[in-house]
C-alpha cells in the first residue's frame, strides 16, 4: 500500500519539476525569444506561414484574435462532420467499420473540436482509421486553440496599454511544431515501447491458453494517445480509454500518461509569470490550484484504499482497497490519483471506470469538473481562474478600501458583467441540462428506462456527471449512462459547444478591455495579488460559489448516497 | 468637527420618518432600482398568494400559519432593508436640513438700485425670492440671508453656524477670501454681496438632493457591485429553479414555502438591503466632517487618491512664518539694528511684521517719530519700509534689497551673501534690512511645523498616498521644510499653472490625485485634480471647480476625506463577503430540511440538529431577516479604516467578515431555531 502511496506522489513531482522548465520555454516560445529549437522549426514553421498566407507580422485585437479562432474551429467542424459520416467506404478502413449517425456524428466532432472528447461511440467498432486520425488531428489543433488563446491573455496582461496583441496564427502554430508535436513523440516513444500498438494494419487475430480464437483491435495507438494526454483531451482509441491493456499496458504507460496529461496545464501557470514577468503570481496561482487539487484528490486516494462498505458488510476482505472497475496493475490508490487527475485538468480520459467509484470521491470527480480550473484544460484553465481572479480582486479591492484593479488596471462595471456572466455559465449549463434530463425521467420513467443502469441517487449522479463532463469540456464518463441517443448526443452536443466558446470569449474580452486600458502604477495602498492573502481570498470565491452553486445537485446525488451507505 | 452636531445614530423623531417611509419604498417601481431586494419582492407577493391559497383549503403545501408566517418575514427582510435606506436618508437629510434652516426666511437688505450721488435703495425681502446675480447687503448683527460673493467692504463673519468654529473670520471684496456663505452672522462693519446661486441650487440644495435619492445616481462602483450581487441573485435562481426537477425525479415534493425560502436565504440580501444606506452614510460622513459633496462618486474617489496636493502655508506650517532671529551686519550694532528693524516694521500688518516687532521686544511707542512715511509692500518691488526725515529704512528679499543698494552705488556684503544662504537652507526666508541704500543686517523668518502633521503623513503614506507640498518658497527651503514635515515632494516657487502641470503629470502616469485650494487661480486646478476640495471662504470660481466644499476651510480635511471614501469602500466589500459566507450556514440549515421526509439518511447533513424542517427553514429566513436591521449601525458608521497596508487588511477583514460570516449563521440560526421550536 505503501508503494502506491509513493507512486502517486513520484507522479506528482516529475510533474512539476518537468513544469517548471517546461513553462520557461514555452513563455520563450510565445514571446519570440531564441531557443536552441529555432534550428529545426523556423524553416517548418516559415513554411505553414508560406502555404497558408499568413502575415504574423500583422498585430490583432482581442476580437481580430476571437475571430479567428471560431472561424478556424468552425472550419474543423465541417470537415469532421464530413468524415465522420463518410468514413465506411473512404480509405483506410481495414476492418470495415461504418459511418457514424449524423447525431452521433455531430456529438463526436463538437467534443474532439471543443477538447472535450466525449465519446458516445467505442472505437473499436465505430471508427476507422481515418476517422481516429482526423480526431488526432483535432486533438492536435483544439489543444493548441486553448494554448494560443491563453497566450493572447498572457500579452494582454503583459502589456501596459496596448490595443494589439501579438498575431492568433503564430501563436497557434508555435505551439503545434514547437510544443506539442516534440512532447507528444517523445510520449508516443514511450507508449509503442512498453506495447502499445502503432500500426494501420486491421484486427490481429490470436488464439488464447483456452484454444479459443480472439480479435484483437489495433491501429494507430500510440500515436493517439500520446496527444490525446499532451493535449488534455481525453478522447480513448479504444472504448475503455486507458483502462485498455493496449491503451495504457503497464504501470510505466500509466505514470508517462499522468506526467503528460498535467504538463502542459501546469507548465502553463510558470509561463504565465515568465511572459508577464511575475514569478510570484505564478506561484499564487499554483499555490491555490494545487491546494484544491489536493483537497479533493486526498481524501479520493484515502476513500478508495479503505474499500467499499457494502463489499464489507458482506464480509469480504479488500486488502487492495475498492477494487471494483479498476486495473489490477494499476492498483486503487494511483486509479484514484488519475481519476481526480483527469477531472480537475480536463482530460477526461481514465483508467478506472468512475461508476464504481465511492460516493465522495464521485463527488470529488465531479467536483473537480464543476470548479474546472485547478490547473484545468491545456490554456483554458488558466482563462477560467482568471475569472475568479477577477471576482476575488473585485471583492477584496472593496475591502481594503480601493477600487478593485488587478495588475494595473481598474476593474469596472463592463469587466464584472462578463466575469459574472462567464462564471454563471457553467452552473447554469450543468443544472439546467440536468433538471431537463431528469424531469423527462421523472415524467415517463419507463420510456427513458435504458438511460440509466442504476435508478435513484447513483442514477441522479450519472445524469449530473455526463452533463458537467460535457460542461467542463472533460469528456470522461461516469458510465452507465445510455448515452448514445438521440437526446444525449444533441444536448450534451450544446453544452459542450457553449461550454466550450463562451468561457474563451469572455476573458479573452476582460483581458482585452483591461489590456486598453491606462496603467496605474502600484502604491502601498495597492492589494498584492501575488500574496498568499489573495491566494485565500480567491481560493474562497471558487470554493463558495461552486459549493453555492452545486451544493444542492450534489446532496441529491452522491451526498445523499454517501450517508445511505456509510 | 463640530461634536454638538453629532447626532445619535438613532433619534426618535428620524426613526418615525424612516418606518414610514419603509412602507412607501415598497413600490415595485422604488424596488426595481434594487435587483437583490426586488426579487424578494416578488417571493414575497407569491408567499402572500400560497398563505392564501392554503387558507382556502390547498394541501400538500404546509399550514396556512406556517405559510403566513414565512410571509410575514419576508415582508419584514423587505421593511428591514427599506428602513436601512430610509434611516440613512433621514440622517442625511436632518444634518442638511440644520444647516439649510437658518438661512431660510432671513430677512435680506436686497438693493434695487445702485445709489451714485444719494443712498442705495433697499427692499426687505426673504432670502428664498433672492436670485442669481441679485445685490444686497449685510451689517454688524445681520445674518447673511445666500451664499455669495462680496463685492464691496470688509467685516469680520462669525461662521460657527456651519463650521462650529467660534472665532470670527475677516472677508473681504478681491481676493480669495470673498465668499460668504448663507447662514452666518455680520459681527462688525458693512458688506455689499452679490448672489451667486440660483435659489434652491445652493452646494447645500444639490447635497440634500443627493441624499433624498431623486437625483442619487449609482456611483461606478456601486454599478459593478451591483451587477456581481444580480449575478449571485441569477445562480441562485438557476439552482432554485432546477431543484424542482431534481427533486420531482427524487421523489421528494418540496413546498413552495421551502423553495422561496431558500431563494431568499441564498441571494445576498444583507448587502443587497443594505447597500443604498452605505452611499448615503458615506456621504453623510462627509457631510459630519462639514464637507459638501457634489456627487457620491467624489467621496468614492477619495478613497482611490494617490497623491495629495496640499499648500504648506496652513496645512503643514502654522499660518504663517515667524521672527526668529537677528543678524546685525559687521559694523552695526545690535541695538541700531534693532531700532531699525522695529521702525520698518511698526506699519507692517501682516504676520510676518507683527512677529518682527513681538521679536524686537519694543513696545509700540517705544519712539516718537515725526512724520513717517511708510512704503506698502508691493510685488514689483518686493520690499516693504518707512521714511522718518532723512532715514530711509527698507526690508524685503536679498535680492530686492541688493537691486536698491547696488543701483545707489553700494556693495552688498559677502558675509550678508553667506548668511542669506545659510537661513535658506536650514528652511528659514532671509529678511535684508538696508538703511540709506545701505545693508544693515538679516532678518530670519522661520516656519513652524504643525504639531502632528508628520504623523498624519505617516498614515498617508501607509495608505500608499504620496503627499506634495506646494509652496512660494525658493527649493532650498521648501526642500528642508518638506524633509522636516516628512512629505514626499515638494513644488517650490510655486505658480498656479505648477500645481496644474503637476496634477497633470501625475494623472498622465495614471495616478488619482486630491488637491485643496481656495483662490480663483487655483479654480483650474481644483477643475484638473480627480478629487477638488474648495475651501468655503474661497472664492466662488475655486467652489465651482472643485467637486467638495468643506465648511470648516481645514486644509488638512483632505485627510479624513480620503479616509470617508476608503471606510464607504470597505464597509460595501465587507458586507458583501459577509452576505455571501452567509449562505453556507443557511444551506446546512436548509437543503437537509428539503429532503429529509424522503431521504432521512440525510440527517447527517443536519449538523446544526435543527428541530425540524419547518423550523429549520423559518430559522434560516429569520435569521436572514433580522440581520439586516443588526448591521445597520455598521452600514451607517462604517468599517473602521486602518492604515496597516492592503494584504494586512484583507487579512484582518477577511477574518472578521468572511470567516465571522460563516460562523455567526451557525450560531444565530441554531438559537433561533431553539425559540421557534418552542411553537412548533
Amino acid at each position: 500500500m505503501n508503494t502506491e502511496i509513493f507512486g502517486t506522489i513520484l507522479m506528482y513531482g516529475i510533474v512539476v519539476l518537468l513544469a517548471i522548465p517546461l513553462g520557461r520555454y514555452i513563455g520563450k516560445i510565445f514571446t519570440n525569444q531564441p531557443t536552441w529549437l529555432d534550428k529545426i522549426f523556423n524553416p517548418v514553421d516559415n513554411l505553414f506561414y508560406k502555404i497558408c498566407g499568413i502575415d504574423i507580422s500583422k498585430e490583432m485585437t482581442w476580437k481580430q484574435h476571437l475571430l479567428a479562432l471560431l472561424t478556424i474551429n468552425a472550419a474543423w467542424f465541417v470537415l469532421s462532420m464530413l468524415v465522420l459520416t463518410n468514413m465506411s467506404w473512404l480509405p483506410l478502413n481495414p476492418d470495415g467499420n461504418p459511418s457514424m449517425s449524423a447525431d452521433l456524428a455531430f456529438n463526436t466532432s463538437i467534443s474532439f473540436v471543443v477538447n472535450t472528447n466525449l465519446q458516445h461511440y467505442s472505437g473499436e467498432t465505430g471508427i476507422s482509421y481515418l476517422g481516429q486520425l482526423i480526431l488526432m488531428l483535432w486533438q492536435f489543433v483544439s489543444a493548441a486553440t486553448g494554448i494560443a488563446i491563453c497566450a493572447v491573455v498572457f500579452m494582454a496582461m503583459k502589456e501596459r496599454t496596448t490595443k494589439t496583441l501579438g498575431n492568433f496564427y503564430f501563436y497557434f502554430v508555435r505551439t503545434c511544431t514547437r510544443i506539442l508535436f516534440p512532447i507528444a513523440v517523445a510520449v508516443a516513444s514511450i507508449l509503442s515501447f512498453s506495447g502499445t500498438p502503432m500500426t494501420f494494419e486491421g484486427k490481429d487475430t490470436i488464439t488464447t491458453l483456452q484454444g479459443d480464437t480472439l480479435q484483437v483491435s489495433r491501429g494507430p495507438v500510440a500515436a493517439f494517445v500520446a496527444i490525446k494526454h499532451l493535449g488534455t483531451n481525453g478522447g480513448g482509441f479504444y472504448g475503455a480509454n486507458s483502462a485498455h491493456p493496449l491503451e495504457n499496458p503497464t504501470y510505466l504507460t500509466n505514470i508517462t500518461e499522468m506526467v503528460a496529461q498535467m504538463l502542459i496545464p501546469i507548465a502553463m501557470i510558470f509561463a504565465l509569470g515568465f511572459v508577464i514577468k511575475r514569478r510570484t503570481l505564478s506561484w499564487m496561482i499554483f499555490g491555490v490550484m494545487s491546494f484544491g487539487f489536493l483537497l479533493l484528490t486526498i481524501p479520493t486516494v484515502i476513500s478508495e484504499i479503505n474499500g467499499n462498505p457494502k463489499i464489507a458488510e458482506m464480509g469480504i476482505a479488500q486488502p487492495l482497497g475498492s477494487m471494483e472497475g479498476k486495473e489490477v496493475r494499476i492498483g486503487a490508490a494511483a486509479s484514484a490519483y488519475w481519476s481526480i487527475t483527469t477531472t480537475v485538468i480536463s482530460t477526461g480520459s481514465v483508467n478506472s471506470m468512475h461508476d464504481s467509484y465511492t460516493p465522495l470521491s464521485g463527488m470529488n470527480q465531479m467536483l473537480g469538473m464543476m470548479i474546472n480550473c485547478f490547473y484545468g484544460g491545456v490554456g483554458v484553465g488558466i482563462l477560467n481562474f482568471y475569472i475568479f481572479i477577477i471576482l476575488a480582486v473585485f471583492i477584496s479591492g472593496l475591502m481594503v478600501g480601493r477600487t478593485p484593479e488587478f495588475l494595473g488596471k481598474k476593474i469596472e462595471a463592463k469587466e464584472m458583467k462578463i466575469a459574472m456572466l462567464i462564471a454563471l455559465l457553467h452552473p447554469f449549463l450543468i443544472l439546467s441540462a440536468t433538471a431537463i434530463a431528469s424531469s423527462l425521467y421523472a415524467g415517463n420513467p419507463e420510456a427513458y428506462s435504458g438511460w440509466l443502469a442504476n435508478p435513484g441517487f447513483h442514477g441522479f449522479s450519472e445524469m449530473l456527471y455526463e452533463f458537467t463532463s460535457s460542461a467542463a469540456n472533460n469528456g470522461s464518463g461516469f458510465e452507465g449512462l445510455g448515452d448514445n441517443t438521440l437526446f444525449w448526443n444533441i444536448a450534451c452536443g450544446l453544452v459542450m459547444l457553449l461550454a466550450r466558446f463562451l468561457p474563451i470569449v469572455g476573458p479573452v474580452a476582460i483581458a482585452g478591455i483591461l489590456g486598453s486600458k491606462k496603467y496605474i502604477p502600484e502604491s502601498n495602498g495597492t492589494l498584492k495579488t501575488d500574496t498568499a492573502t489573495f491566494g485565500l481570498m480567491v481560493f474562497a470565491v471558487i470554493a463558495i460559489v461552486a459549493a453555492l452553486a452545486f451544493f444542492p445537485a450534489l446532496t441529491l446525488g452522491p451526498i445523499a448516497e454517501y450517508f445511505s451507505i456509510y | 468637527m463640530n461634536k454638538s452636531k453629532n447626532t445619535s445614530l438613532f433619534q426618535k423623531e428620524l426613526i418615525n420618518e424612516a418606518l414610514k417611509q419603509s412602507f412607501k419604498k415598497l413600490n415595485p417601481v422604488k424596488m426595481f432600482r434594487n435587483p437583490v431586494m426586488f426579487t424578494v419582492w416578488v417571493g414575497t407577493l407569491v408567499m402572500l398568494f400560497v398563505s392564501l391559497w392554503t387558507l382556502t383549503g390547498a394541501s400538500g403545501h404546509g399550514s396556512f400559519a406556517y405559510n403566513f408566517v414565512v410571509f410575514v418575514v419576508l415582508l419584514l427582510t423587505l421593511l428591514f432593508a427599506n428602513f436601512a435606506e430610509a434611516i440613512a436618508e433621514a440622517r442625511g437629510k436632518a444634518q442638511a436640513d440644520s444647516l439649510r434652516k437658518t438661512r431660510e426666511e432671513t430677512p435680506a437688505k436686497k438693493i434695487s438700485a445702485l445709489g451714485k450721488f444719494h443712498s442705495d435703495e433697499v427692499e426687505i425681502i426673504a432670502s428664498s425670492q433672492l436670485k442669481k446675480g441679485d445685490l444686497f447687503f449685510c451689517e454688524a448683527g445681520d445674518i447673511i440671508p445666500t451664499d455669495g460673493e462680496i463685492l464691496e467692504g470688509l467685516a469680520t463673519i462669525d461662521e460657527s453656524a456651519i463650521t462650529g468654529e467660534s472665532a470670527p473670520v475677516i472677508r473681504e471684496a478681491g481676493g480669495d477670501k470673498s465668499s460668504v456663505t448663507g447662514g452666518t452672522k455680520v459681527l462688525s462693519d458693512r458688506i455689499q454681496v452679490v448672489v451667486t446661486t440660483q435659489p434652491g441650487e445652493s452646494f447645500l440644495d444639490k447635497m440634500i438632493a443627493l441624499v433624498e435619492g431623486a437625483s442619487r445616481q449609482k456611483t461606478p462602483n456601486e454599478i459593478a457591485l451591483t451587477i456581481l450581487l444580480a449575478g449571485f441573485t441569477l445562480v441562485f435562481i438557476i439552482v432554485c429553479v432546477t431543484l424542482k426537477p431534481f427533486a420531482d425525479y427524487a421523489n421528494t415534493p418540496i413546498t413552495i414555502a421551502a423553495f422561496i425560502s431558500l431563494f431568499v436565504c441564498l441571494i445576498p440580501t444583507t448587502i443587497g438591503g443594505l447597500l443604498s444606506a452605505i452611499g448615503i452614510a458615506g456621504m453623510d460622513r462627509a457631510l459630519r466632517a462639514n464637507v459638501i459633496t457634489k456627487s457620491g462618486k467624489a467621496v468614492e474617489t477619495a478613497g482611490d487618491i494617490d497623491v495629495l496636493l496640499l499648500d504648506k502655508t496652513g496645512t503643514i506650517t502654522i499660518g504663517n512664518r515667524k521672527a526668529t532671529h537677528f543678524y546685525p551686519a559687521t559694523g552695526v550694532t545690535e541695538q541700531h539694528f534693532i531700532k531699525a528693524v522695529f521702525l520698518s516694521s511698526i506699519a507692517d500688518e501682516t504676520p510676518e511684521g507683527k512677529s518682527i516687532i513681538e521679536l524686537s521686544g519694543l513696545k509700540q511707542d517705544s519712539f516718537k517719530i515725526q512724520n513717517p512715511r511708510f512704503i506698502k509692500f508691493t510685488a514689483d518691488t518686493r520690499s516693504s519700509g518707512i521714511d522718518i526725515e532723512n532715514t530711509r529704512i527698507r526690508k524685503g528679499a536679498s535680492d530686492a534689497i541688493k537691486n536698491i543698494c547696488e543701483k545707489a552705488g553700494n556693495v552688498f556684503p559677502a558675509e550678508v551673501s553667506e548668511k542669506v544662504k545659510e537661513i535658506s537652507s536650514n528652511g528659514g526666508t532671509p529678511l535684508v534690512v538696508s538703511e540709506n541704500e545701505k545693508v544693515i543686517g538679516v532678518i530670519e523668518l522661520q516656519d513652524i511645523i504643525k504639531p502632528g502633521i508628520q504623523e498624519r503623513f505617516e498614515r498617508l503614506r501607509k495608505m500608499g498616498i504620496k503627499t506634495v507640498m506646494v509652496t512660494g518658497d525658493n527649493p532650498l527651503t521648501a526642500k528642508y521644510i518638506a524633509s522636516k514635515a516628512g512629505v514626499d515632494d515638494f513644488i517650490a516657487e510655486a505658480k498656479p499653472e505648477d500645481k496644474m502641470n503637476y496634477i497633470r503629470k501625475e494623472q498622465g502616469e495614471g495616478r488619482l490625485v486630491a488637491m485643496m485650494g481656495d483662490g480663483t487661480n487655483d479654480a483650474p486646478a481644483l477643475a484638473q485634480a480627480d478629487v477638488g476640495v474648495a475651501m468655503n471662504s474661497g472664492t466662488q470660481a475655486a467652489k465651482e471647480a472643485g467637486n467638495m466644499v468643506d465648511l470648516d476651510n481645514d486644509p488638512t480635511k483632505l485627510i479624513e476625506v480620503v479616509e470617508i471614501g476608503k471606510q464607504l469602500l470597505m464597509t460595501r466589500g465587507t458586507l458583501t463577503t459577509f452576505s455571501i459566507a452567509n449562505d453556507v450556514a443557511k444551506y446546512f440549515a436548509i437543503v437537509p430540511a428539503l429532503f429529509i421526509a424522503s431521504i432521512p439518511a440525510l440527517q447527517g447533513l443536519n449538523i446544526m440538529q435543527l428541530h425540524s424542517p419547518e423550523s429549520a427553514i423559518l430559522s434560516a429566513v429569520i435569521f436572514n431577516a433580522i440581520i439586516i436591521p443588526l448591521l445597520i449601525p455598521l452600514a451607517l458608521k462604517g468599517v473602521t479604516y486602518k492604515p496597516i497596508g492592503a494584504s494586512a487588511l484583507l487579512r484582518r477583514n477577511l477574518f472578521i467578515y468572511g470567516l465571522g460570516g460563516i460562523i455567526v449563521p451557525f450560531i444565530g440560526i441554531k438559537l433561533i431555531d431553539l425559540i421557534v421550536s418552542v411553537f412548533i
